[in-house]
C-alpha cells in the first residue's frame, strides 16, 4: 500500500532521515519505534507532505506522493493525527470534526462518518458543543483521532497517541486503534511507548538517528534481546 | 465562530443599520446634525471599515499584520489620482482604489505570508513604511506637501461602504473558507494536516482585507480635502490595530464597537491635544489590565441576544453596524 524508497530529509543542514525505506501492507498496523530525536515524527510529516524529502520516493497506491502538497495527500487517503493532538481549541468538538472532512463534498457520507466517530468515541458525542480547548488530554487525543478519521483515510498516521496520558487511558486509546484497524484502515503508529505499540502491531521498524536499524514482526522484535535492552528497559 | 449560526440576527442588524442610516440621512438633511457631527460620523464609518478589514486578517486568520495604513494610503492616493487627475467620478475611484489596494495586498502577501508571528509583523510594518516613502517621493502626487482632494464623501456613500464591508466579511467568515481561515488561526500545522491550503487562505484573507482598506482610503481621501504621506505612517497602522485588539481579537462586532467608541473619544479629546495621547494610552492600558481579551472576547453581539433578550437596552451604542 505504502512503499518508501530511500528518502533523505534535511532540516537546513541537519540530515534528519538518512536513506529510510519501509513498506506497509494493506490492513496492517505497523509501528515505528525509537528514542527522542530519532526521526519518527519527521518521517510521518514527510509522508503527510508537511515536510519535503530531498531525494527518494514515497509510493502510495502506485503513485509517488513525495513532496506533494498536504492537501493532495489527504485527498489521496492519508490522514495524520499530529503529535501533541493540536485540536482547534476555540472551536467546538463538532466544528473540529467538520474540519476533518474539509476536503470532502459527499454530505451524506460525512453524516455517516460523524456517527461512526461518535460510536468509536462516545465521549465526543457527549461533548459535541463544548469548546475543544476545554477537553481533557485524553479527550483531545480522541478528538484528534476522530478528526483525522473524518477525512476517511485508507492509511492513518498516528504520532505518539499515548503522549502525556495516564496508563489506563493509553490502554483505551490503543484498544480504539485496534478497532479502527479492524474496520479496514491501515495504520502507521509512531510511539515511544514501545511495549504498548508492539503489543498491538503486526510489524515494527526501529529507527535510530535517522536510520532504520531493525525491522520484523512485532513478536520477533519484542523477543529480541538487543531491542529489549535498548528500547523496552532491560529485564 | 459563535456568530456562525446567527444568520437571522445578522440580517436583522443589517436591516437595522439601513434604517438607522436613512434616519441619520434625514437628520443631516434637516440640519439637525451639524457638520461637526456629520464629520465624526464619516470618520466612524471609515474606521469601522478599516477595523473590520483588519479583523479579517488578524482576528479571523490570525496573521499579525501591522501595515494596514499602507493599504489605506494606496487606496487614498489611487482614488485621488482618479478623481483629481483623471477627472473620473467618485464611485469609480472607490472601486479602483479597492482593486489597486487588493493587488498591492497580493504582491505583498505572497512572499510575506510565509513568515510567522513577529517576522510577519516586521515585514508588514516595512511594507507600510515603504508605501509612505514612495508617496513622499512621488512628485506626481505632490510629495511631502500632499495632494488636495475635493470633498466628495456623503453619508450614503459611507454607510453603504460600511454595510457592504460588513456583509462581505461576515459571509466570508461564516463560509467554508472562513472556517478554513479560523482553523489556520487556531493551529496552522493541524490545518495543514487536515488538507487546508494554508498559504492560499492566508493570501485570500490578506487580499480581501486590503481591498476594503483601499475602499476606506478612497473615503478618507475625499473627506479630508488634503492627503499627505504623514497621514499614513506606522502610527496610523497601530491606530487600526488598536481598534481590533480592543474590540476583541476574533469578534467583528467588537471591532465595530471599538471603532465607534475610540473615534468618539479621540474626536472629543482633540480639543485637548496635549493630554490626548496620554488619556488614549491610559484607556488602552486599563483595558488590557482588566479585560485582556478585548471588549467582546471572541463573541459576537448577536450571541447576547440568544442568551437573554434582556440585553435590549445595550444597542444604542452600536448604531448602524452589528454583525
Amino acid at each position: 500500500m505504502l512503499k518508501i524508497n530511500d528518502i533523505n530529509v534535511y532540516y537546513g543542514n541537519i540530515h534528519a532521515l538518512k536513506g529510510v525505506s519501509l513498506d506497509i501492507n494493506q490492513g496492517e498496523i505497523v509501528t515505528l519505534i525509537g528514542a527522542n530525536g530519532a526521526g519518527k515524527s519527521t518521517l510521518l510529516k514527510t509522508i503527510s507532505g508537511l515536510l519535503k524529502p530531498k531525494t527518494g520516493e514515497i509510493i502510495f497506491e502506485n503513485v509517488n506522493v513525495a513532496g506533494k502538497l498536504p492537501q493532495l495527500i489527504v485527498k489521496r487517503g492519508i490522514s495524520q493525527v499530529p503529535e501533541g493532538r493540536r485540536v482547534f481549541a476555540n472551536m467546538t468538538v463538532e466544528e473540529n470534526l467538520e474540519l476533518g472532512a474539509y476536503l470532502r463534498k459527499d454530505k451524506k457520507e460525512i453524516r455517516e462518518d460523524f456517527d461512526k466517530v461518535y460510536q468509536l468515541f462516545p465521549r465526543l458525542e457527549e461533548r459535541r458543543k463544548q469548546l475543544s480547548g476545554t477537553l481533557s488530554g485524553g479527550e483531545q487525543q480522541m478528538l484528534a483521532m476522530g478528526r483525522a478519521l473524518m477525512a476517511r483515510p485508507r492509511l492513518l498516521l498516528l504520532d505518539e497517541p499515548s503522549m502525556g496520558l495516564a496508563p489506563l487511558l493509553v490502554k483505551t486509546i490503543f484498544r480504539i486503534i485496534e478497532e479502527i484497524n479492524k474496520t479496514g484502515t491501515t495504520i502507521l503508529l509512531v510511539e515511544q511507548n514501545a511495549h504498548m505499540a508492539l503489543s498491538i502491531a503486526d510489524r515494527a521498524y526501529v529507527i535510530e538517528t535517522g536510520k532504520i536499524v531493525a525491522d520484523g514482526s512485532a513478536a520477533e522484535l519484542s523477543n529480541s534481546d538487543q531491542i529489549r535492552k535498548a528500547y523496552l528497559g532491560g529485564h | 465562530m459563535n456568530g456562525m449560526k446567527h444568520t437571522k440576527g445578522f440580517w436583522l442588524s443589517i436591516v437595522l443599520a439601513v434604517v438607522i442610516g436613512i434616519v441619520i440621512q434625514f437628520l443631516i438633511n434637516g440640519e439637525i446634525l451639524d457638520s461637526f457631527y456629520t464629520n465624526t460620523l464619516y470618520l466612524i464609518g471609515i474606521n469601522i471599515i478599516l477595523a473590520v478589514s483588519l479583523h479579517l486578517i488578524i482576528g479571523i486568520t490570525g496573521q499579525f499584520s501591522i501595515g494596514h495604513a499602507g493599504f489605506l494610503a494606496v487606496g487614498a492616493y489611487t482614488s485621488a489620482i482618479i478623481t483629481m487627475k483623471l477627472g473620473m467620478p467618485f464611485p469609480v475611484a472607490i472601486i479602483v482604489a479597492g482593486i489597486v489596494a487588493a493587488i498591492a495586498g497580493l504582491i505583498i502577501g505572497i512572499p510575506t505570508l510565509r513568515l510567522r508571528g513577529d517576522y510577519l509583523a516586521i515585514a508588514t510594518l516595512g511594507f507600510g513604511e515603504i508605501m509612505r516613502i514612495i508617496f513622499l517621493n512621488m512628485n506626481y502626487v505632490g510629495g511631502a506637501s500632499g495632494m488636495s482632494v475635493t470633498h466628495m464623501v456623503t453619508w450614503p456613500w459611507v454607510i453603504s461602504c460600511v454595510i457592504i464591508t460588513i456583509v462581505v466579511i461576515t459571509n466570508f467568515t461564516n463560509s467554508r473558507h472562513g472556517r478554513a481561515c479560523i482553523a489556520i488561526r487556531e493551529n496552522e500545522i493541524a490545518a495543514d494536516a487536515m488538507g487546508i491550503n494554508t498559504t492560499f487562505y492566508k493570501v485570500v484573507a490578506f487580499v480581501i482585507g486590503a481591498f476594503f482598506a483601499g475602499v476606506a482610503g478612497a473615503l478618507y481621501a475625499h473627506n479630508f480635502y488634503i492627503i499627505q504621506p504623514t497621514n499614513f505612517g506606522f502610527l496610523k497602522s497601530f491606530d487600526i490595530l488598536i481598534l481590533v485588539v480592543l474590540g476583541g481579537l476574533g469578534s467583528m462586532s467588537g471591532a465595530v464597537i471599538a471603532a465607534i467608541l475610540l473615534t468618539i473619544i479621540s474626536t472629543y479629546l482633540s480639543n485637548y491635544p496635549e493630554v490626548r495621547m496620554v488619556i488614549y494610552s491610559l484607556v488602552l492600558i486599563v483595558m488590557m489590565l482588566f479585560r485582556p481579551q478585548g471588549l467582546m472576547g471572541t463573541k459576537e453581539i448577536t450571541a447576547f441576544f440568544k442568551v437573554g433578550k434582556t440585553a435590549k437596552g445595550g444597542v444604542q451604542n452600536d448604531k448602524h453596524t452589528v454583525a
